[in-house]
């Protein structure tokens, strides 16, 4: 069955809180080499019927832009894996 | 007497302040729940601030596509009054009933504390009782208070006058502009962080200064 990994991320102009925080925290352990942290989300959706892969990516930015994302605020890429074969 | 909506989500936890200061302003306050489709012939809507289905994903965004807000979402582009506070607010952003989102405090705090405000609007169905220019103070409690816009969005907001209020003394999330509040161009919805339901009487409130919200919306549904 093909699964669908849609990967969703703050537009780079929003500011990041979050991810400053870890940023910060990383520092305190020590991981000197850290230049910017931005936090994100990933959905990884199991599709239950068997399908095209091109209609399984069209799927997926469908529910990114409807659901998944906020696309005020937020930006997303999908990418169908298929571990049929 | 006026009757006006108060929808409960699960995880709201103004529903029943949002309905007290409906009462305390002269008004029947009618409680919806989030699967009803029927709005109970209400005449305006209160959405009201809570964590609504827990706010999981983002804040609003499965509230959105709750059965009751295919109801609000319709009645609102009819004219029906709309209030959104704290969480409300955050729902009809993601309802794109207003422009904008509210994302995390600039400084990830909880924040929870009376709030001064500039009245910066009163050419909205919620605001009309007040002077512009006004400022009243009433408790601000949010995680995720930050309005963000792109700039012609803002631009926009400024040029049309749709920005409701400002944050006076201290921004307190971040938000651009120091925008607590704006309507949609109708003047009929209105998204507010800070929660005017909390502000009605002097018992449990800074003051009274919430009040105006309701009785502006009271008033304007007589007359009409």
């Amino acid at each position: 069955m093909p699964r669908l990994v849609v990967d969703v991320m703050l537009k780079p102009e929003i500011l990041d809180p979050q991810g400053q925080a870890v940023q910060r925290a990383l520092e305190r352990l020590g991981f000197d080499r850290v230049a910017s942290v931005r936090q994100g989300k990933r959905f990884e959706i199991e599709l239950a019927e068997p399908g095209s892969v091109d209609g399984a990516a069209e799927l997926g930015r469908d529910m990114a832009a409807k659901l998944l994302a906020n696309t005020v605020i937020e930006d997303f890429t999908v990418r169908v894996e298929d571990d049929a074969g | 007497m006026t009757r006006i909506g108060v929808v409960t989500f699960p995880g709201s936890l103004d529903d029943r302040d949002a309905a007290r200061a409906v009462r305390l302003a002269g008004g029947e306050p009618v409680r919806l729940w989030h699967r009803d489709t029927d709005l109970a012939g209400v005449e305006a809507i209160i959405l009201p601030g809570g964590f609504s289905y827990g706010d999981y994903l983002r804040t609003g965004a499965i509230a959105r596509f709750s059965p009751v807000m295919a109801s609000v979402i319709s009645a609102a582009g009819r004219g029906v009054p709309v209030l959104g506070v704290c969480n409300g607010f955050q729902i009809l952003c993601e309802s794109q009933l207003l422009p904008g989102a509210l994302t995390r405090n600039n400084h990830l705090h909880f924040i929870c504390r009376d709030q001064k405000l500039r009245i910066e609007s009163s050419r909205t169905a919620w605001t009309a009782g007040y002077r512009p220019g006004a400022e009243i103070v009433i408790p601000i409690k949010n995680g995720e208070g930050r309005y963000v816009a792109d700039p012609d969005t803002l631009g926009r907001l400024d040029g049309d006058g749709l920005v409701v209020a400002r944050y006076l003394d201290g921004n307190p999330n971040g938000s651009v502009a120091d925008i607590a509040g704006i309507a949609n161009p109708a003047g009929n919805v209105v998204g507010l962080m800070p929660h005017p339901e909390h502000a009605v009487e002097t018992l449990t409130g800074p003051g009274t200064d919430g009040l105006g919200f309701f009785t502006s919306v009271l008033r304007q549904l007589v007359r009409a």
